[in-house]
């Protein structure tokens, strides 16, 4: 007898666990913002930031609370069209929301973005710019061409005439970040603000402005939302010069004027 | 009369007996519950091109890592999880429940969890990795090798647990007839106690090659992602999904058709016809 259950137990969680590890940038499922409760997709990018800025949020309507779903937009963006429950989406890319063009009103941009090289505190492989990448002794990762990251990534160094040989294609770009924290790998590409919100372990080379690439970030509110004035609020706030003061001090430059 | 031969027959209480009404609905609401995702992903499977997928660079390249990954987990686990399930079924040493315990853990530790466990242990900076570096020059993440690893990791006690199992279970009259018979330990072991515990060892196999196979967390974490190096199966599938939803359900398919497939391979041993 014990002999079978374990045998089924064993089945089971061959079966389910596998499973279980795709679900990592699933958002936590339920029906559509209820009362009192904001969704928010967002680029990993804007963790640190809209953290924040869902403090202000809350404290200005009335405890509304906001969840905030973070993974690449690539990700984000599957995930609206395959109906998950978000109020509303931030991307770092303009492409990303036009894949939910249909589902979202018009969008707005909020912020920019810089590129940076980064590497491990103190530099000790003593790279100074996107040409060091290409060396052989050094382990690169970049975010996957899917992601924002990585496609401007790409960008960056195709301008710079650079070919790089990545060890790895990270499903997002705070996964670069910790690959080079952790030491695993010696240098990658972020954006500048990952770099000032990646703690003490890891330090920025800059990427001159004549080779780097400006990322702007749109912002939505997703049509089927149930609290349209919510999802507005956020927006108007992220708009707002409070807002603006807020990603500026993570080191978010203003959005291309338009 | 039928009244009384259904009265009569009560008893007996077999299991082809009848079942509670009260247990229809949510058994019929989990059946639905299992079956209804498979459907939708049969339903929206574009079987005019799923040739083309199939055959398409990437996927291939991911096919063929997958099986290259998930074959040297079950070659790690057997070599070094075989000889553990003997210890473990035979010896009675001191802290075998807490060795066992271990054994087990990361069969219900996330994937993830156990990837970051895996980069402390193994990473280039990590416990035993920072020495191997230093060693030998090995570093494991973004490596096949490493790839191979993390399934290993996941995998092995699957086979472990049933090898046990079989292990306990068997007669081991057989093992002393054979020594009494002049059968070394050696001879014994080949001969006797393997030829017995195959069943049980074929179905660990089974079980571990099918979790490695579908191994997803602790390889993006631990061994990371680039297409021909570590980019298996599981991976490709998700990064699929988020440009490619064709190429995502045609990998998707067959990662189903091999589960479906290593039940069908076992199913004498968990669904015995009765």
């Amino acid at each position: 007898m014990p002999r079978s259950r374990t045998r089924l137990a064993a089945v089971l969680a061959a079966l389910v666990l596998p499973l279980a590890g795709c679900g990592g940038g699933e958002p936590s499922g339920g029906t559509s913002a209820s009362p009192g409760e904001l969704k928010v997709f967002a680029a990993a990018s804007l963790t640190a930031a809209f953290g924040r800025l869902a403090e202000r949020y809350t404290a200005a309507n009335g405890g509304t609370r906001v969840t905030f779903n973070f993974a690449g937009s690539q990700a984000l963006a599957t995930q609206i069209r395959q109906g998950a429950p978000a109020d509303v989406f931030a991307s770092a890319d303009a492409a990303n929301l036009d894949k939910v063009r249909d589902l979202a009103a018009t969008p707005q941009n909020f912020a920019s973005n810089l590129l940076q090289i980064v590497v491990e505190k103190g530099n000790p492989k003593g790279v100074t710019g996107l040409r060091d990448l290409a060396r052989d002794d050094l382990k690169v990762v970049l975010a996957a061409e899917e992601v924002p990251a990585g496609k401007y990534a790409s960008q960056v160094l195709d301008r710079a005439g650079v070919r790089v040989r990545p060890v790895s294609r990270e499903d997002n770009v705070k996964a670069v970040v910790t690959k080079v924290a952790l030491g695993e790998a010696d240098a990658g590409i972020a954006y500048v603000t990952d770099v000032t919100a990646g703690g003490d372990r890891i330090e920025g080379v800059g990427i001159p402005a004549g080779q780097n690439v400006v990322a702007t970030y749109p912002i939505a509110t997703v049509k089927a939302s149930g609290s349209q004035d919510r999802a507005q609020a956020f927006v108007d706030l992220v708009r707002s010069a409070e807002g603006q003061a807020i990603l500026k001090s993570f080191g978010f430059l203003p959005p291309p004027s338009s | 009369m039928t009244a009384a031969a259904r009265r009569g027959r009560r008893p007996a209480a077999s299991p082809g007996g009848r079942a509670p009404v009260l247990f229809l609905v949510p058994a019929a609401v989990a059946v639905g519950f299992l079956a209804v995702p498979l459907a939708g992903l049969l339903g929206r499977t574009p079987w005019g091109s799923i040739g083309a997928e199939l055959a398409s660079p990437r996927v291939l390249e991911a096919l063929r890592l997958s099986l290259v990954c998930s074959l040297g987990a079950v070659a790690v686990s057997v070599v070094l999880g075989v000889p553990l399930a003997f210890l473990l079924a035979r010896v009675d040493f001191p802290g075998r429940n807490l060795v066992r315990a271990l054994t087990t853990l990361p069969m219900v530790l996330p994937p993830v969890v156990g990837g970051v466990a895996l980069l402390l242990a193994f990473g280039r900076r990590g416990l035993a990795g920072q020495w191997l570096d230093r060693a030998f020059g090995i570093t494991l993440p973004f490596t096949t090798a490493g790839a191979i690893l993390a399934e290993a990791f996941v995998a092995m006690p699957f086979l472990v647990i049933t090898t046990e199992a079989g292990l306990r279970a068997m007669d081991r009259r057989f093992e002393d007839a054979a020594a009494t018979l002049g059968a070394g330990r050696w001879t014994t072991l080949r001969r006797v106690t393997v030829p017995l515990i195959a069943p049980s060892l074929g179905a660990g196999i089974a079980l571990c090659w099918a979790r490695a196979l579908g191994e997803f967390g602790a390889t993006i974490t631990f061994a990371g992602n680039l297409p021909g190096v570590t980019q298996t199966m599981p991976l490709a599938v998700y990064l699929a999904l988020e440009t490619d939803l064709e190429a995502a359900i045609a990998l998707s398919l067959v990662l189903l058709a091999i589960s479906a497939a290593v039940l069908v391979a076992l199913r004498d041993r968990w669904f015995p016809t009765a």
